[in-house]
């Protein structure tokens, strides 16, 4: 039982999925997708434990050996990403019971809970697996999920936004299908260790570079890195907000965590940034990704889209740290990944409190937002000051370690522009506590005044991940050797 | 654990508790946390304690020594002296906005290492903003937004000095750094914005007029003053500091003479005093460190008194214009003694606080050769005298009746604005009292025949003139009356030329504002066409357009891959 947890880890997400739809009931979907999500959760922490005392796990699906068979291979690095999926999951879905009844009509539910369970477990597959063919298979189970997720969003703008979603992302995964068939047409093999031990003698090196080509572009798309983030807004934006809470955390950051896998397990990195000057396209698009979409956030006057947009902002930030391809960067970006995450999900969470009693987030038409619901105030007030970065919070560590490790590359001026984006932080955050704290209530009728909090099993929920945010802000070495280990096992490949 | 009980922590923990109790407690608990921190301070022996490892950086969160024992005590003293003003206020807003600044700037003295000062540094700019915001108007808000970008522009020059300066030597340390590197460069423009220094100076004069009344009072104390602590920790003796300092000491006259707002000049003569205390630390001995910290202690003092009652005018009456006030001393005789008492002491009268802390300055540039700054200091004293001195009491209280008969200030305000006098007046006639906290050995005597002449014929002349053209009727009405005594002041310096120099620097600072402001402008409306709602960036893009850039990134990668 306990070597199986990694087929486990999967497996039980996955059969719960139709087991949902056989009962066809709200509250026992429910009941089924959280035992499910806690279980893979628990199998995470496992695996994560055993990683980091024993070692790498190399584990054969069905017992077949690797070259036939598919092989899951866990470091460090897939092994925290597997424990932030499954845990954003379970702690999102506590918090989602009570947002869903109000965003989607009942009778959907149990449709809903099994879309989350497919897209969960597909999450999981991809970060898990060590086979590149596999990669593609579980992206199109997450990407499906996902699209029938956005597409249940209350508002009719969802239906657009989910559909052009399926475009972008079936092209996503299509170029990295195409990369991988390249990959497998040089070197005969699809999985990622043997690809990567025969690419350095394959004789078609044409052949590699298209494949490296196609699949970072498609990779890019995925991971909604700019300037191909268009998608994203218009899906944040109008799917359910539990759903954004969920996908805001876990997946971009699992497209990620693909692209640090191939450019630096499966290619190399001196190949990644060393001959295929990688770092010429990937670092311009994450700067003007920082800057630009940091000052779009800005003149956003909706709360969702305004975090879509520093999502993709915050993406730079990741991208720019691995672009640096150096111990220090690979480490900056990786605990960003980690950082990003919580301090995203608890804000959609936030918003997602302030849509459930308000009814909308458009900012400018707040009144007395702090009197009627301080307690979601305070949270968005401090998972926002982790956003800017400010000390004590998560995003403190990752911004200092981002900076410093620019700097030891001696690259000045991306430390200054990512200064500046900090700035534009403070300004979008800013505008939306000073709406919260200080706009006095224009239409004054009586009966608005009174608290009409949260439910608690929204807040609750919510509060955890501000905790967990708020203690790896303070205990920042327990996130930064957990990053520094994986980066260690990149850099030195399979 | 008892790095959690540092007397910083505890006013970060009071702050919290402030969240949750009762207005009446709250009000308490700010009155209490600075005496018992104020009591805590005073049982650590001299040291590095509160010493934290976080991510490899050795972190020292008190370091106790003689320069970071004063400063804590005078903002200790502020502390309760704020709270005790500011008992009325009901706000929990503010009251916790004022807890965290003061811990926030207690940390800063005693951060042994410029990462723990970085964290409160940028404490202090968090916190301090809240206290514009609290008066919740729009004019308010956006002032405070102004303050929080520049203050925090501060800290993330402070941030990238100290990670280019880690860069170069390896040490964190906050000791004495010099002008020898870019970061260390960087670090001084960090600590030269919010020491006000000239060209940086505007957030100053924009954001304080601004806060509430009690808000200004507090802002009055911490922030410059902090800047001062550290650049005497970092940049003793660095020259450039000197001249730096006496331009600080002599331009805000202009604009203190023609302000009408009384906040306002306060906030220009609270940047002149500044000037005092930078040009002790560029002289860098220890007389001169002594007088900076001394200056420092006696400015706190007088400068919130003057704050205070004109806040408590502000509170009674519902203006700070000179030209709205007037003959208040039937009513606010309390508030107009301890008014007199703050204006005695900012003029550095003998007898009063300034006029000790004052002289050591003085004697510090004169003794070293620094005769022109010497002379600087001198006439800047007597713009003091002038704009502080004698306009802040006479506008409010005397001159032309404005008919308005408020009641005298509240209570607490008055015990408040007593005690802060009384310490006033205690200090300049006891001076062995100040002097015995100052970080170097001093033996030094203030009042000795020559420094009570100087200073007795620069106030004596400016007084009698004033006096002399208030009897013949010259002195005209007090809008334009700013202009007169000003003149008075400098008639035997440059008789002719002062009304032009005025105008000229009046005409070229509104014009440069001007342009400086529309190039702001054209910025602002371009970046917003960039990234306004609607926009191309912030629009949803077509599918078409998505697949065009895809196609061009994908060509641009495969050009830079094969070729």
């Amino acid at each position: 039982m306990y070597e199986q947890l990694p087929a486990l880890m999967i497996l039980v997400p996955f059969t719960a999925a139709p087991v949902c739809v056989v009962f066809r009931h709200a509250l026992a979907s429910w009941v089924i997708a959280l035992a499910a999500s806690l279980f893979s959760l628990f199998a995470a922490w496992q695996v994560l434990e055993h990683v980091r005392t024993v070692g790498i796990i190399r584990y054969k699906v069905g017992g077949w050996a690797a070259p036939s068979g598919i092989e899951y291979y866990i470091d460090t690095l897939n092994a925290s990403v597997l424990l932030l999926v499954s845990g954003i999951s379970c702690i999102v879905l506590v918090y989602a019971y009570r947002s869903v009844i109000k965003q989607v009509p009942l009778a959907k539910h149990y449709l809903f809970y099994t879309a989350w369970l497919m897209c969960m477990s597909g999450l999981l597959g991809i970060v898990i697996t060590g086979d590149a063919f596999n990669v593609f298979v579980f992206l199109e189970v997450s990407s499906l999920a996902t699209y029938m997720l956005i597409s249940m969003g209350s508002d009719r703008r969802a239906l657009t936004a989910s559909f052009r979603y399926l475009i972008m992302g079936s092209v996503g995964a299509s170029f990295i299908l195409i990369g991988i068939g390249f990959l497998y047409a040089a070197t005969g093999t699809l999985n990622m260790i043997d690809i990567s031990e025969r690419i350095p003698n394959s004789e078609s090196q044409r052949a590699v570079l298209v494949a490296f080509s196609f699949i970072c572009i498609g990779v890019m798309i995925k991971a909604a890195i700019f300037p191909l983030h268009a998608w994203l807004a218009n899906a944040y934006t109008y799917a359910p907000v539990a759903v954004t809470a969920f996908l805001a955390g876990t997946a971009t950051k699992v497209s990620l965590y693909v692209l640090l896998r191939f450019f630096f397990s499966i290619f190399g990195y001196e190949y990644s940034f060393g001959q295929l000057l990688l770092n010429g396209v990937l670092l311009p698009a994450a700067v003007a990704g920082f800057i630009l979409m940091s000052l779009v956030a800005v003149y956003q006057t909706d709360l969702r889209r305004m975090l879509a947009y520093s999502s993709v902002a915050q993406l730079g930030y990741i991208v720019a740290g691995i672009s640096l391809a150096s111990q220090a960067g690979l480490t900056a970006g990786i605990v960003h990944i980690l950082n990003h995450a919580l301090v995203k999900s608890a804000l959609f969470m936030a918003v997602g409190c302030i849509i459930y009693q308000v009814g909308h987030a458009h900012r400018p038409s707040f009144d007395d937002l702090f009197k009627r619901m301080p307690f979601t105030c305070i949270a968005f007030i401090i998972a926002g000051l982790g956003l800017i970065g400010v000390p004590l919070t998560v995003g403190f560590i990752s911004k200092f370690a981002l900076i410093e490790a620019s700097m030891d590359r001696g690259w000045w001026l991306i430390a200054a522009l990512i200064l500046v984006s900090s700035l534009m932080a403070v300004v979008y955050i800013g505008r939306v506590v000073e709406v919260m704290l200080f706009r006095q209530s224009r239409t004054s009728t009586p009966e608005v005044s009174g608290m009409s909090e949260a439910p608690l099993s929204m807040l609750a929920p919510m509060y955890l991940l501000i905790v967990i945010g708020l203690y790896f802000g303070i205990n920042g070495d327990a996130t930064l050797s957990l990053a520094g280990e994986a980066a260690e096992q990149l850099l030195g490949g399979f | 654990m008892s790095t959690l009980l540092a007397p910083p922590f505890i006013y970060l923990f009071a702050a919290l508790l402030c969240a949750v109790l009762a207005p009446r407690w709250r009000a308490l608990v700010l009155l209490g946390t600075p005496i018992l921190s104020l009591g805590m301070i005073l049982t650590y022996a001299m040291g590095n304690h509160a010493v934290v490892e976080v991510l490899g950086f050795e972190l020292t969160f008190m370091r106790v020594d003689k320069l970071s024992l004063i400063f804590s005590i005078i903002f200790s003293i502020a502390a309760f002296l704020s709270g005790l003003y500011a008992w009325h206020v009901r706000d929990p807003v503010q009251q916790i906005a004022t807890l965290a600044y003061a811990g926030s700037a207690i940390g800063g003295v005693f951060a042994g290492d410029l990462i723990t000062l970085f964290l409160w540094w940028e404490g202090t700019a968090l916190a301090s903003v809240f206290l514009i915001w609290a008066r919740r108007t729009p004019a308010a808000y956006s002032t405070g937004m102004r303050y929080l970008i520049i203050q925090v522009l501060s800290g993330v020059l402070l941030l990238a000095g100290l990670l280019v300066h880690y860069q170069d030597t390896g040490s964190i340390e906050f000791g004495h750094l010099g002008l020898v590197s870019v970061g260390t460069w960087l670090i001084f423009l960090s600590f030269g914005i919010k020491c006000a220094f000239p060209l940086m100076h505007n957030w100053l004069q924009d954001a304080y007029p601004a806060a509430t009344i009690t808000g200004t009072v507090v802002l009055s104390a911490f922030t410059t003053k902090m800047a001062v602590y550290a650049l005497a920790r970092g940049y003793a003796g660095t020259e450039i500091l000197i001249y730096i300092g006496a331009v600080m000491t002599l331009f805000p006259i202009f604009f203190a003479e023609i302000e009408n707002d009384l906040r306002r000049v306060l906030a220009y003569s609270l940047n002149n005093q500044l000037g005092f205390m930078v040009v002790g630390v560029g002289i860098g001995t220890e007389l001169a460190l002594n007088g900076t910290a001394a200056h420092a202690f006696c400015h706190i003092l007088y400068k919130s008194l003057l704050f205070m009652s004109v806040g408590a005018v502000m509170y009674r009456t519902g203006t700070s214009k000179a030209s709205e006030l007037g003959g208040l001393y039937k009513t606010m005789p309390v508030t107009m003694v301890c008014c007199l008492v703050g204006a005695a002491s900012i003029s550095a009268f003998p007898l009063f606080s300034g006029f000790v802390s004052k002289s050591l300055i003085l004697d510090a540039s004169a003794s070293n050769g620094y005769y022109l700054v010497w002379l600087a200091l001198l006439i800047a004293s007597a713009g003091v005298l002038s704009h502080s001195g004698i306009k802040i009491p006479y506008f409010t209280f005397f001159a032309h009746d404005s008919g308005k008969r408020p009641a005298e200030a509240p209570i607490h305000m008055r015990i408040a604005m007593i005690i802060t006098a009384i310490l006033c007046v205690v200090i300049g006639v006891f001076p062995g009292l100040l002097y015995a906290l100052l970080p170097y050995e001093i033996d030094y005597q203030p009042y000795t025949v020559d420094h009570v002449l100087v200073q007795m014929q620069l106030l004596i002349f400016a007084l009698l003139a004033f006096l002399f053209l208030m009897k013949t009727g010259l002195h005209p009405h007090e809008v334009r009356a700013t202009n007169i005594d000003s003149d008075v002041v400098y008639r035997k310096a440059i008789p002719s030329v002062l009304p032009l120099l005025v105008a000229s620097v009046v005409a070229a600072n509104s014009k440069s504002r001007r342009i400086a402001l529309s190039l702001l402008g054209g910025a602002g409306s371009m970046l917003e066409r960039i990234a306004k709602p609607g926009s191309a960036l912030a629009r949803g893009w077509s599918v078409a357009s998505m697949m065009f850039v895809v196609v061009l990134l994908m060509c641009a990668v495969l050009v830079v891959n094969l070729l």
